[in-house]
């Protein structure tokens, strides 16, 4: 068993049945949380390498931002430059199919000049924090730890006013942010074929495990690719996230995590593990 | 053009390590080509720095604006990423990877990291299928990039030593008996101290 201080940063060699969690509380399956759901009205923002307009497989793009700094500081403008590398639109893509009537926004904080410094990536997810979206997808992280308290910070308050961060754990074993707060939904890949499995991690910091492996995605130019990577598990939980919140509007960001966990396939209400004790999880 | 670029190209250590690494690369996974690009942050450039296979008679020194493509996203964002089915993508950086004359249709890149950040990007193009787009092909590029960014950190800090103690000793050759001594007893402490440590 993984000792209780490792960090796990994705599945590796350990099938969905390795790691079963008990929970308790009422039952809470895929139907109740987001079956019927497609997500419709709920504001999505892909904080990332902007989104391309007009891909047939991200459809609507609602609103494309940028954030830019100069020697006149850090802020965010409308843009309409796409995306300047593919990993965005791909992130989009796959929030798309799977809440198919959200609403799209991108905020670009890679492709400008000092981006990747890690303030810029702050700015961004401020303000997509500041703009009160349901949803931010954020399949990026900032290894610089003099950002780490403002990020925490950040992070709180988008749980304080119902903006549920999707972050990506990082795909190496670093230690990075803000994906490890518990105020955030965190995901890792799993190597399952299944493309709607997902797993609770009884082994956190990172929380739930999605599809992160030759997932087919949109990319520049209306075409597809296939990719890997903790980047790409990600937008699928902030898809679901998006259907769980047009099914159930009033949810709080701990409901959703919660209504996540229990729908979560490695996750027995009840008596559905009745020889797990709590101190084997 | 800043201190890593240049100490890769002027450097001889630096620049077998950066060509010994692409070779390792290309051969642990069967690739077509390997690449390293060292991030220039004055021009806000990557650079080819080192070439094997594929375009390594002409790439070394083409520089390309470091935001864009699949190697300006490892470099902006310091993860690394593999892609398969390139080739049924128009709109990959094309122009890009036709100015460099090879268009993979599988790419693999992982960042160099070095403790102030992104030093540089290293590519692997077109792995043998086995080695494709898989969790495990994405550990195995990371920690090589990983090792090969130690390396090449360890030949910069050591060229960057190299400089300080050329230029302390011109400054030394400056001064008075009693200065010189002076200057070579703080020499030796520095010296100690890094030793130390």
């Amino acid at each position: 068993m993984t000792s209780p201080t490792a960090l796990t940063w994705s599945l590796r060699g350990r099938s969905p049945a390795d790691i079963p969690v008990a929970a308790d509380g009422p039952e809470v399956t895929p139907d109740w949380a987001w079956g019927g759901s497609t997500g419709r009205g709920v504001r999505v923002c892909v904080v990332d390498s902007g989104v391309e307009r007009d891909h047939p497989l991200v459809g609507p793009v609602d609103g494309s931002f940028v954030v830019l700094k100069d020697e006149d500081g850090i802020r965010v403008e409308p843009t309409d430059t796409g995306d300047v590398c593919g990993h965005g639109t791909a992130c989009a893509g796959i929030v798309r199919r799977t809440a198919p009537d959200c609403e799209l926004y991108s905020v670009r904080v890679l492709g400008e000049r000092f981006s990747g410094s890690g303030d810029v990536l702050l700015a961004g997810l401020r303000w997509a924090v500041e703009q009160r979206f349901d949803v931010v997808n954020l399949s990026l992280s900032t290894t610089r730890a003099r950002f780490t308290e403002e990020l925490r910070a950040l992070a709180d308050e988008a749980y304080f006013h119902r903006t549920a961060i999707i972050a990506s754990a990082h795909n190496t074993p670093v230690e990075s942010y803000p994906w490890r707060f518990s105020s955030v939904i965190s995901v890792g890949s799993h190597q399952e074929d299944d493309p709607e499995l997902f797993l609770y991690n009884p082994a956190p910091p990172v929380e739930f495990f999605a599809p992160g492996q030759n997932v087919t995605v949109p990319w520049l130019g209306g075409a597809t690719i296939r990719t890997t990577g903790n980047s790409f598990a990600t937008p699928y939980i902030a898809g679901l996230a998006a259907r769980v919140l047009a099914k159930h509007p009033h949810l709080t960001v701990f409901q959703l995590k919660s209504a996540l966990y229990q729908a979560a396939s490695n996750v027995r209400a009840g008596n559905g593990l009745e020889n797990t004790t709590r101190g084997a999880r | 053009m800043n201190g890593t670029c240049r100490a890769a190209e002027t450097d001889p250590v630096a620049r077998e390590l950066l060509q010994s690494v692409v070779d390792t690369a290309r051969a642990i996974f069967g690739a077509a080509a390997s690449s390293i690009f060292l991030l220039d942050r004055e021009a806000d450039e990557l650079v080819f720095q080192a070439v094997s296979g594929e375009g390594e008679d002409f790439l070394v020194g083409m520089r390309f604006p470091a935001g864009r493509g699949i190697a300006g996203w490892v470099a902006g964002s310091g993860e690394p990423m593999v892609v398969d089915d390139l080739s049924q993508s128009a709109g990959f950086a094309r122009d890009l990877a036709e100015k460099t004359a090879y268009v993979p249709n599988a790419l693999m890149a992982a960042p160099l990291l070095g403790s102030g950040g992104v030093l540089g990007v290293l590519e692997v193009l077109d792995p043998a299928p086995q080695a494709r787009a898989s969790l495990g092909e994405l550990d195995l590029l990371a920690l090589f990039a990983r090792q090969a960014a130690t390396a090449l950190a360890a030949v910069l800090e050591r060229r960057a030593a190299d400089a300080g103690q050329a230029a302390a000793a011109r400054v030394l050759q400056d001064l008075d008996d009693a200065g010189r001594a002076a200057g070579l007893r703080a020499l030796e402490a520095v010296r100690d101290l890094l030793a130390a440590h």
